[in-house]
């Protein structure tokens, strides 16, 4: 999708798919339905013009098609029978002339992001279900055969419908659980397009938008929240230097060098913003530390002018949420921008000898700058080469060439 | 005495519904349950969902782990079952997690499908 016509059906698509399958039951049902919404918007909005109420056009329709492929359906079985003439005498959603109510985008979130579905297909759900991609689209971004994506979302709608997952948005107790895997989801989906991890491109922008676009949604329909609002800030301060990331050869341009005039600063006076109403709300989070973070090096003036220290100090809180020895390898760095980088090196060098980090080219290639700082090419060359030999990403990839080959030249 | 039987299948793919091999298959079926019907040994029984709908429950350090699919450990043997009736997964997961077994191991959740009652 692409003209302003697809644009305008796609931000209404994640609406609409809620409507129907609160109408429907059924996710599959309702993806179907509003599918074929759009293909009949896409032939009559140029000839008769976009309804004043195109979500309530676009729901009406996917209405009367979800009955029509029930009806066809019917002869198969009296299962499908019986769930027909629960929609067609349920007057107060079916009624053709009853007016349609865009329910429940936030059940939707949450039900393809149901800890009973597997954590990776969760991620491709949401692009269909939430942001109306096409599989081929999801296929594309995953970088599987469309086919193969295909049967992973058949299966998990086949699933979603025969244990009987919830449509609705979990109660206050179960709230914060579930909060989390919709927000992991959200940050997988960006993560993914702001460092490719697979593929030629290293910032997939069209992934990032989706994700911003979600962060705003969630963070709009759950107010109260301090952790989705933590998000959205995260992702708009992050996003923000996008522009700056790569030079026109599409290579990586690490924080240090990128060129501040280039970055949105809209897009960071909105991110800071988010996160002080956040903070405001007095209940800290990961989310929150990450954009207090994103925040210090996107409010900088120069990278000399970053506070380091801040950022360490930040990071340490951090790791009470995530003890993870990636966090601790993010303070390493910030404590080697704030006391030098052989206080960073120590921190480094004691996760190296961790075997899962072991396969982390980011790990390998931090090393090797701090190592390049202290002067010890020799050691720094061997750590660029450890993170070649883990095939990153492209543009992460002619990053450390290029670091390699200055070491080799003094 | 009583028993419970698990009847295992290969693979979660069923012949098409409506095809003649699935309606060989679900005649052959229903003479058995209705031999052991007359017979007076039947108590209860009805096929479950595919396996690929499965949800496993754990419960550790007083954490509710859920996964996707069956339980992969092979340590793991089945040791009881229980049927209850609920509204939807949210709510039959939580009374999966109070069963000790989830502790200890797991507990896989998996929809029964409703037939019309045998014999």
């Amino acid at each position: 999708m692409s003209g302003p016509l697809d644009q305008l059906i796609r931000r209404h698509w994640w609406a609409a798919v809620a409507a129907l399958c609160r109408l429907t039951g059924d996710l599959g049902a309702a993806e179907d339905a509003v599918q074929d919404a759009c293909v009949v918007a896409l032939e009559r909005w140029p000839v008769t013009g976009v309804p004043a109420n195109a979500l309530g056009w676009l729901i009406g329709v996917a209405r009367h098609k979800a009955v029509d492929r029930l009806r066809r359906e019917a002869i198969r079985g009296a299962k499908e029978a019986a769930s027909m003439r629960e929609l067609d005498l349920d007057g107060s959603g079916l009624g053709p002339d009853a007016a349609p109510e865009p329910a429940d985008p936030l059940s939707l979130v949450f039900l393809c992001c149901h800890p009973a579905l597997d954590a990776s297909v969760r991620v491709a759900l949401t692009l269909r279900s939430v942001c109306g991609l096409s599989t081929a689209e999801i296929a594309a971004a995953f970088l599987v055969p469309e086919e193969t994506m295909a049967k992973r979302l058949v299966r998990a709608k086949a699933k979603i419908r025969e244990a009987r997952i919830p449509f609705r948005v979990p109660g206050r107790a179960e709230l914060p659980e579930r909060l989390g895997a919709v927000l992991r989801v959200i940050y997988v989906l960006f993560t993914e397009g702001h460092m490719a991890s697979r593929g030629d491109a290293l910032v997939r922008g069209d992934l990032c938008d989706t994700a911003i676009w979600m962060a705003r949604g969630v963070a709009d329909l759950l107010p109260g929240e301090p952790e989705a609002m933590g998000l959205l800030a995260l992702l708009l301060l992050t996003d923000a230097r996008r522009a700056a990331r790569t030079d026109d050869l599409g290579e990586l341009v690490l924080l240090e060098d990128q060129d501040r005039g280039r970055w949105d600063r809209d897009m960071i006076a909105e991110g800071e913003a988010v996160l002080e109403a956040a903070l405001r709300l007095g209940r800290p989070g990961p989310y929150q530390l990450h954009a207090a973070i994103a925040a210090c090096h996107s409010t900088a003036p120069s990278a000399e002018a970053t506070d380091w220290r801040q950022i360490a100090l930040l990071y340490g809180e951090l790791i009470r949420y995530e003890p993870t020895p990636v966090a601790e390898a993010n303070r390493a760095v910030a404590v080697a921008m704030a006391e030098g980088p052989a206080a960073g090196l120590v921190i480094l060098d004691a996760l190296a000898h961790h075997p899962q980090l072991q396969r982390w080219a980011q790990l390998h290639i931090a090393r090797a700058e701090l190592l390049r700082r202290l002067g010890r090419d020799h050691e720094a060359a061997a750590a660029y080469r450890a993170a070649l030999d883990l095939e990153p990403a492209a543009a992460s990839r002619s990053f450390v060439t290029r670091r390699i080959r200055e070491l080799a030249g003094g | 005495m009583k028993y419970m039987l698990l009847l295992n299948r290969t693979a979660d793919a069923l012949p098409e519904p409506g095809t003649p091999e699935l309606d060989r298959i679900n005649q052959e079926y229903a003479a058995a349950v209705a031999a052991m019907g007359r017979a007076g040994v039947l108590i209860d029984c009805a096929p479950l969902a595919a396996g690929s709908s499965t949800t496993t429950v754990r419960v550790r350090d007083g954490e509710t782990i859920i996964t996707d699919g069956p339980s992969a450990e092979i340590k793991e043997q089945l040791g009881g079952y229980t049927i209850i009736e609920c509204a939807d997964l949210d709510e039959a997961l939580k009374w999966a997690a109070i069963i000790p077994a989830a502790r200890d191991a797991s507990v896989e959740v998996r929809p029964i499908v409703a037939t019309q009652a045998p014999v």
